[in-house]
């Protein structure tokens, strides 16, 4: 029950884009056609689906005081170490998950594009992975994590897509036009997910 | 001062605004901006890893073999971010608690990586780091103006002081608690492209589909306000 909550709160209540502001760069850049977003929401899942997981097992098994002790070497601290193994780990799974795509699963491989490299530098992932540390969670919480944040990215970013499709008919002001009147909308679909806060299970 | 150096250092201020221009390095700007303070120490963060990061890159660029360039900026990025986040955990703890991990974030900033990217490979290491600090101050100037309106209206005060007296004691302002969720940080920055492109008409965006022409001249009356 605790992990069907976590995972609600993952998708919903602390989504990655709408309230923590992550991943907006490709957020904002790549939502103009839903079936573009709906690639680069599904990349973005699944790597942060394998990320996550992994970065919890170096965090627990070598960085954190005092992980180092099965090596013998129990009061060392490699925390400093956290953020530049965690994006090395992100950029090696990226580049690893592009050739086991292009070498087995073609189809998904010429679907995700140019969207899979991009993805190393998407603030989500590094972000949910520092959230993860931050919050000190254990390896089966991460993969809910991991996997729900995944999710409810995906959906928002889905979601400012199919209302980016229509308002290109709409007649915006002019300085507003592209991204300000994307900022507003992105604002007011923040204001409904706030809808969500306080749902407990 | 040289006019590339100038150039490097002045346009992306306002007239290439790394936020309200190129879309780059939004995440952190919405996020830290519920306090003035934080927003400040951020920019700091940000605008010094963005000068050495282009000042480095910019000293190696010739020996980089391209395949591999984007990793060596990665791990220069990541290093000084790690160098960053350690001088704020020893001199401004608090701060750097409230920051949390939006430090770490930098990293994967698209500011730093698009300067690195588009200007550091191709010029000299003084104009690179004047261009990072010209884009740190850019990215800097979104996140005062956001900063400023946050606090002022969410909570009433400045930088910690009180400027507009809270009814909670016995004041006339009631504070706007929307001003410090997520939602107002997109509105915010989306009214100030707005203003921003309202005199600099050159940045407006061509619409994906014309008007017909009537529509279309009174829609160009009215935004040019």
């Amino acid at each position: 029950m605790d992990l069907l909550s976590l995972a609600i709160k993952a998708i919903f209540i602390e989504n990655l884009a709408l309230s923590f502001f992550l991943g907006m760069c490709t957020f904002l850049a790549v939502s103009k056609k839903i079936e573009t977003a709906f690639g680069l929401g599904f990349a973005v899942f699944v790597v942060l689906a394998i990320t996550v997981p992994i970065n919890n097992l170096i965090y627990q098994n070598l960085l954190q005081e005092g992980a180092l002790a099965w090596a013998g070497l129990p009061n060392v601290d490699l925390s400093f170490l956290g953020l530049i193994s965690y994006i090395g780990v992100i950029a090696a799974l990226v580049q690893i998950l592009e050739m086991f795509l292009d070498r087995f699963v073609p189809v998904l491989y010429t679907a995700l594009g140019i969207f899979l490299p991009l993805i190393t530098v998407n603030c989500a992932i590094l972000g949910a992975s520092l959230f993860m540390v931050e919050r000190d969670y254990t390896f089966s919480e991460s993969v809910v994590y991991g996997a729900g944040s995944g999710i409810g990215w995906a959906m928002a970013i889905v979601a400012l897509a199919g209302i980016r499709e229509k308002l290109k008919y709409s007649d915006v002001p002019d300085g507003l036009e592209g991204l300000g009147i994307t900022f507003i909308t992105v604002g007011l679909m923040a204001l409904g997910f706030l809808a969500f806060s306080g749902i407990q299970l | 001062m040289a006019s590339e150096a100038r150039k490097a250092l002045f346009e992306p201020l306002v007239s290439n605004n790394p936020i309200a221009l190129q879309i780059l390095g939004i995440c952190s700007a919405l996020a830290v901006t519920t306090q003035l303070s934080v927003a400040l120490i951020m920019c700091l963060a940000l605008t010094s890893v963005t000068a050495f990061s282009n000042l480095s890159i910019s000293l190696i660029r010739n020996h980089v073999p391209s395949s591999i360039r984007i990793i060596v900026q990665m791990t220069i990025i990541a290093s000084l971010v790690i160098v960053v986040d350690q001088v704020l955990k020893a001199y401004a703890f608090d701060v750097s608690k409230k920051l949390a991990v939006f430090v770490g974030l930098i990293i994967t900033n698209c500011i730093v990586m698009g300067r690195a990217e588009a200007y550091a490979m191709k010029n000299g290491p003084w104009n690179s780091f004047l261009d990072g600090i010209g884009n740190g101050l850019g990215y800097s100037v979104i996140l005062i103006i956001v900063g400023t309106v946050r606090e002022l209206f969410g909570s009433g005060s400045l930088l910690g002081y009180q400027i507009l007296s809270p009814v909670s004691e016995g004041g006339w302002y009631v504070p706007n608690g929307l001003m410090l969720l997520a939602p107002s940080a997109f509105i915010i920055i989306g009214l100030t492209i707005w203003g921003i492109r309202a005199f600099y008409p050159e940045q407006v965006e061509k619409p994906d589909f014309e008007m017909q022409n009537a529509h279309n001249t009174a829609a160009h009356g009215g935004g040019s306000h």
